[in-house]
C-alpha cells in the first residue's frame, strides 16, 4: 500500500490539500488502482512503439491569421478577482 | 397528442406542416421534465431560453423556403457541452456557478439547424464514472426500475431519452460513456470515430479519447443527426479532415455481402445468460439479414481496461489543472497566498472521484515511475490498435455485448475506485483505439441480482463496432436490425 508521505507528496504535486482522512482513504484507494494495473508488468512490450495520436494525424497547423476570439469582457467576469482588466492574483511569496 | 417518443422525421413532418409548433413542442418537453424529475436527469432547465429558441424556430418555419433538419426540435446536452450564457457544471462543484461566454462547436451547429435545447443533463462528475453516481448533484435513476442506475457517465442524456423528456441528447464518450446508459436505458447510443466530430468547447477528460456523440430512439435518427454535428473544425486540431458521408441517405437495409465477426474475448464467461441470450438471437437476427458472421480474435481485449485505467486518470491530471481558482470556477475564501488558492479551491470544488483520478494520473505520470506506467501502457494500446487494425482487414464490423450485465442496482460505484474501469470493461477497447461503435436495444433480460419491477426484465444492448471512419456500416447494420425488430420502439412504464 502506498505510505501517508507517498499520498501527501502526490496531493502536494496535485495541488490539493488533504484532509487527514482524506490521506487514508487515498492510501487505500490509490493502491487499489495501482493494483489492478498489476497485470500489464507481465505484457512483452519489446518493439511496440508507444501511441497516443491514433487517426495518424502529424503537425497539423492552420494559416498564422488573426481572428475575433471571444468577448474578453465575458471572459474576465468569470474570474472571482480582477483589476483594470487582469486576474488579480493572492501573493506568491 | 403524444409527442414523446416519436422519431425526428415524425417530429419534422409535424413541424413542416404547422400541426404543432416548435414552442408548443418545447412546452410539451419541458412539461415532461417537471413531471419526472424525481429521476434527477437534468441538472440546469434551460426554460426560458427553450422558448426563445422555439420561437425563432417557429418564425424560421413560417417563412417561405426549407427547415433545416434539426429545427424546431428540441434536444437536451450532457452538461460538458459549453453553452454561451447558460451554466455548465461538468456536475461539479468547482463549476457550480460556471456561465461560459462560448459555445462549444456542436452546439453552435444546432443552433445554425435553429434546433431548441430544453436543458443540461446530469453525469457522472467530469465524465468520471460508469455509473452517474459521482455527480455533485445526485444520482440519476434508471427509467426501467428506480432502484438501478442508468449507467454514466452520460446518466442523465440516457435516463432522459429512455424516459422522453427529450427526442434526443448529447452525450460524450471517453470510454463507454454514452453505450453504456444507452445499454441500460434501452436507447440508441452513439461514439463516432475519434476526430469525427469537435471537442472544442467540450470540457475535457482525456483528449486522446474524448468523443462526442448522442443518445436517441432510433438508428435512422442517428444517422441523421450525426451529419449535423460532425465534421473537421478549424478550432480542434485533432479533427479529421474527411469529408462527412451523408449517413441517412445512404443507409442500407440489405446486408448481404457483409461480414461480421464476433471477436471471442468480448463473450466473457461471467455474462449474465439473460444477456448471452439476447445478444445471440440478435446475432442470429443479423445472418438472417444476410451478413455473414465468423468469430474472430482480439487477444490483447483483456488488458484494454488496464491500459485505460492508467491513460485516462493521466490526461485528467493534466487537463484538470486548469482549475485554479484564478480565472473561473470555485476559488476558496480561506487563501493567504497563492499556493493556498490553488490548494484549498481543488480540495473544496473536487469530488472523490475527480481527486482520486487527478492524484492517480499525477502518480503515474511522476518521476521513477512515467515508464513503468504511462510509457508501457502506452505502448499496449499500439497493440490493442494494431490487433483491431488487423481484424478489419478480415471482416467490416463486429459484434458484442455492451454490457455483460443489465442495469445494476444503485449505490455500487459510489465509493468503489476500481468500478468504472471494470464496468466499461467491453467498451474501453474502441475509445483507446479511436474507432466508432453504437450500441442498440437487443431485447429484455432478468437481472441476475435480484428482483425487478419491470416485468420484462431490463434492456440489454448489442455493441455494433466499425473500423475509423466507417461510420456509415454501423449505421447500416444497426439500421437493417431495427427495420427488422422492434426492442428500439419499448419504453419504460414511469
Amino acid at each position: 500500500m502506498l505510505s501517508k508521505d507517498e499520498v501527501l507528496h502526490i496531493a502536494k504535486l496535485a495541488r490539493i490539500e488533504l484532509k487527514d482522512v482524506e490521506v487514508e482513504k487515498f492510501q487505500k484507494d490509490l493502491s487499489a488502482v495501482l493494483d489492478y494495473v498489476e497485470e500489464l508488468k507481465s505484457i512483452d512490450t519489446e518493439g511496440l512503439d508507444e501511441i497516443s495520436q491514433v487517426t495518424g494525424l502529424v503537425n497539423v497547423q492552420r494559416n498564422d491569421v488573426v481572428v475575433q476570439t471571444e468577448d474578453r469582457e465575458a471572459i474576465l467576469s468569470q474570474a472571482p478577482e480582477t483589476k483594470d482588466g487582469y486576474y488579480k492574483v493572492k501573493a506568491i511569496l | 397528442m403524444n409527442f414523446e417518443f416519436l422519431e425526428l422525421t415524425e417530429l419534422r413532418k409535424l413541424l413542416d406542416e404547422k400541426k404543432v409548433s416548435s414552442v408548443e413542442l418545447a412546452k410539451y418537453f419541458l412539461g415532461r421534465i417537471k413531471k419526472y424529475q424525481d429521476l434527477n436527469a437534468f441538472i440546469t432547465v434551460t426554460e426560458e431560453e427553450a422558448e426563445l429558441q422555439a420561437k425563432v424556430a417557429d418564425d424560421y418555419i413560417a417563412s417561405p423556403g426549407e427547415n433545416p433538419f434539426l429545427c424546431g426540435i428540441p434536444y437536451a446536452a450532457k452538461d460538458m457541452f459549453l453553452t454561451k450564457g447558460i451554466r455548465t457544471t461538468a456536475a461539479s462543484k468547482i463549476l457550480d456557478n460556471y456561465v461560459p461566454p462560448f459555445d462549444s462547436t456542436i452546439i453552435a451547429k444546432l443552433k445554425e439547424q435553429k434546433a431548441v435545447l430544453l436543458g443540461k443533463t446530469n453525469q457522472d462528475q467530469f465524465a468520471h464514472g460508469s455509473s452517474g453516481e459521482s455527480s455533485a448533484y445526485g444520482f440519476t435513476l434508471n427509467p426501467w426500475d428506480k432502484t438501478r442506475m442508468p449507467a454514466g457517465s452520460s446518466s442523465g442524456s440516457g435516463a432522459g431519452v429512455s424516459a422522453g423528456l427529450a427526442p434526443y441528447a448529447l452525450g460524450t464518450d471517453t470510454g463507454g460513456s454514452i453505450r453504456g446508459p444507452a445499454s441500460f436505458c434501452g436507447v440508441t447510443g452513439y461514439k463516432p470515430t475519434y476526430g469525427r466530430t469537435s471537442r472544442y468547447g467540450v470540457i475535457s477528460m482525456a483528449s486522446s479519447m474524448d468523443t462526442q456523440g448522442f443518445l436517441c430512439l432510433s438508428v435512422e435518427d442517428a444517422a441523421h443527426i450525426a451529419e449535423y454535428i460532425s465534421g473537421h473544425d478549424p478550432k480542434d486540431a485533432s479533427t479529421g479532415a474527411l469529408e462527412v458521408p451523408e449517413y441517412h441517405k445512404n443507409l442500407q437495409a440489405d446486408l448481404n455481402g457483409l461480414k461480421v465477426g464476433l471477436p471471442k474475448e468480448y463473450f466473457l464467461e461471467g455474462m449474465e445468460p439473460g444477456v448471452e441470450k439476447r445478444v445471440q438471437e440478435a446475432i442470429k437476427q443479423i445472418e438472417k439479414l444476410g451478413a455473414t458472421i465468423v468469430e474472430v480474435s482480439l487477444p490483447s481485449t483483456h488488458y484494454g481496461q488496464m491500459v485505460y485505467a492508467i491513460i485516462t486518470p493521466s490526461e485528467i491530471s493534466s487537463n484538470l489543472a486548469k482549475y485554479d481558482g484564478i480565472r473561473f470556477g470555485h476559488s476558496t475564501a480561506e487563501a493567504k497566498d497563492l499556493l493556498e488558492v490553488y490548494n484549498k479551491s481543488r480540495a473544496e470544488g473536487f469530488g472523490d472521484e475527480a481527486k482520486r483520478r487527478i492524484m492517480t494520473g499525477t502518480y503515474v505520470l511522476s518521476a521513477g515511475y512515467y515508464d513503468a506506467y504511462y510509457k508501457r501502457a502506452q505502448k499496449i494500446r499500439r497493440l490493442l490498435v494494431n490487433e483491431f487494425e488487423q481484424v478489419f482487414k478480415q471482416v467490416d464490423v463486429l459484434l458484442t455485448p455492451t454490457s455483460p450485465n443489465v442495469a445494476l442496482k444503485s449505490g455500487l460505484a459510489q465509493h468503489d475506485p476500481i468500478y468504472a474501469y471494470i464496468a466499461d470493461r467491453l467498451l474501453v477497447n474502441c475509445n483507446l483505439a479511436g474507432i466508432p461503435a453504437i450500441s442498440v436495444p437487443c431485447g429484455f433480460a432478468l437481472p441476475a441480482d435480484g428482483e425487478t419491477p419491470s416485468a420484462d426484465g431490463l434492456p440489454v444492448g448489442l455493441q455494433i463496432i466499425g473500423p475509423q471512419w466507417g461510420e456509415q456500416k454501423i449505421f447500416n447494420v444497426g439500421y437493417a436490425y431495427q427495420q427488422a425488430t422492434d426492442w428500439h420502439k419499448k419504453h419504460p412504464s414511469i
